[in-house]
């Protein structure tokens, strides 16, 4: 079934863990739960796959989880607070999962951060439509004395 | 008559607290940190309150995807520590306060707030962190009885800046219909701009951070009117953490005095953002003392022209209380 668009599809390099992925990420989130547990865990290293069994996950979730595709268990449902529980097991830092994520390494996901962050300058939006914190101001007709902001109009 | 005196808006990075368990406070990196909250240590100790509400969010820890509660107020004896993944956080059990806590239950369900009890409940480095930073490192207890609110902010959407805004004022009515003589103080935790999923891990945006943290003291209002998509392109995914705030400043008057603000990017993939807000009216209600605090932190960052507005300060001090009292039944 094809993803329903969302308005915050347009943010890149972002996958938002909404309603809709949290029914369909349902099983990975449930098996990166079990890995709060040392006797899973050491289920989990002993036959990945086996343990894998026993949590409802399509093909194509099994595979992201095997391959540690942490971008792909995001996209397919996995919410990042439960998936660092699978990075925890491998004995990662979440700065290394962020890392991996960013297709950068540690060493220098930790230089950018130290330099500032990530910029939002460029990082706003896929389509351009990110005008949100600076909305064009429009001609004013003469009754309004105000201009209203896109963002606070679209909340009516 | 139970009274909320200050909140405090604070982050709560997980590594914040790996670093206070694992003895590094003193490494550069987050020296840079802590000594931000040096003074509000001090000035914790010396407000002294009776009962803490802590506004935060679970991470996976006590609420699994099985039950996903927009607000769960802790209603429980106590609040163990929870494991998330690397043994408990070695920090006292926080114990409830469960006779206010079901009062502002009761109060703020029948305002139409639809919140969930919470009776048993583990409570992760969202809560502990903010009071570790504020309350150091006690061995054996925390000084006082904490009421923690968990929200939902990690499936969206989470309630609305707007919603939770009003949230607050609903439980400042509830703290202040209750009889017993208390100083409270409400935490709002979380963010600040950050994002930790995905390839745009790591953006940060102290512009808007910035500006968050002047509307937090001068303009709430303005940023209960951000929409979600807003927050999440310009402070990231998870920066969305943000509306917690809002429950902690709905809760206090309109017009609030900034004592104090610290911010530093970064801790690890974070934002560190910190303020306490003082309510104006406190020192004039009985079992509440003149507030040291204040004179104390003074000359401290203050990022508001304090020379400039200290007289537009005293002038609003009048009409805010008249705002108050009306709105008492």
């Amino acid at each position: 079934m094809a993803r329903t668009r969302q308005d915050y599809d347009d943010i890149p390099g972002t996958f938002v863990f909404d309603a809709e992925r949290s029914r369909e990420g349902y099983g990975i989130n449930m098996f990166c739960m079990s890995l709060m547990k040392d006797e899973n865990r050491k289920a989990f290293k002993a036959n990945e796959a086996e343990y894998l069994k026993k949590f409802k996950l399509t093909p194509e979730q099994t595979e992201a989880i095997l391959k540690r595709d942490y971008n792909r268990m995001l996209e397919l449902g996995g919410n990042i607070y439960f998936t660092a529980k699978l990075g925890a097991t491998d004995g990662h830092s979440f700065q290394h999962l962020a890392a991996v994520m960013t297709g950068s390494t540690q060493p220098d996901y930790a230089a950018m951060m130290l330099a500032g962050g990530r910029s939002v300058e460029g990082n706003r939006s896929k389509s351009g439509k990110d005008k949100v914190v600076k909305p064009k101001s429009k001609p004013v007709s003469k009754s309004k004395p105000k201009p209203k902001s896109k963002s606070s109009a679209k909340r009516k | 008559m139970a009274k909320i005196v200050a909140g405090v808006g604070s982050s709560h990075v997980p590594a914040i607290g790996a670093a206070l368990d694992n003895g590094k406070t003193e490494e550069p990196y987050w020296k840079r940190v802590f000594s931000g909250f040096e003074k509000s240590k001090q000035w914790m100790a010396e407000t002294k309150p009776d009962v803490a509400i802590v506004i935060y969010n679970d991470h996976a820890s006590a609420f699994s995807v099985d039950l996903i509660p927009t607000f769960a107020l802790g209603c429980a004896a106590e609040f163990p520590p929870a494991d998330e993944g690397w043994g408990p956080r070695p920090v006292p059990v926080v114990k409830g306060h469960p006779k206010l806590a079901a009062h502002i239950a009761t109060s703020v369900i029948l305002d139409e707030f639809d919140l969930t009890i919470v009776n048993k409940m583990e409570v992760d480095h969202g809560l502990t962190v903010p009071m570790n930073l504020l309350f150091g490192q006690p061995k054996d207890a925390w000084p006082c009885p904490v009421i923690p609110l968990a929200v939902n902010v990690v499936m969206y959407p989470p309630p609305t800046g707007h919603r939770c805004y009003m949230l607050g004022k609903a439980i400042r009515k509830a703290v202040e219909s209750y009889k017993e003589d208390l100083k409270v103080v409400i935490f709002g935790t979380g963010g600040l701009s950050h994002q930790i999923s995905g390839p745009r891990a790591g953006l940060i945006n102290s512009k808007w951070d910035k500006s968050f943290l002047d509307n937090l003291s001068k303009d709430p209002k303005k940023l209960t009117r951000i929409p979600h998509l807003e927050y999440m392109r310009e402070a990231g995914a998870e920066g969305i953490e943000m509306v917690m705030w809002l429950i902690m400043r709905g809760a206090l008057e309109d017009k609030v005095d900034e004592v104090y603000r610290f911010y530093t990017v970064p801790a690890s993939n974070t934002a560190v953002g910190h303020i306490i807000l003082e309510n104006r009216r406190i020192a004039r209600h009985k079992g509440v003392e003149e507030r040291p605090s204040s004179r104390a932190m003074a000359g401290r960052k203050r990022p508001v022209a304090a020379g400039k507005s200290r007289h537009k300060q005293a002038a609003a001090r009048k009409p805010s209380q008249r705002r108050v009292s009306k709105g008492k039944r």
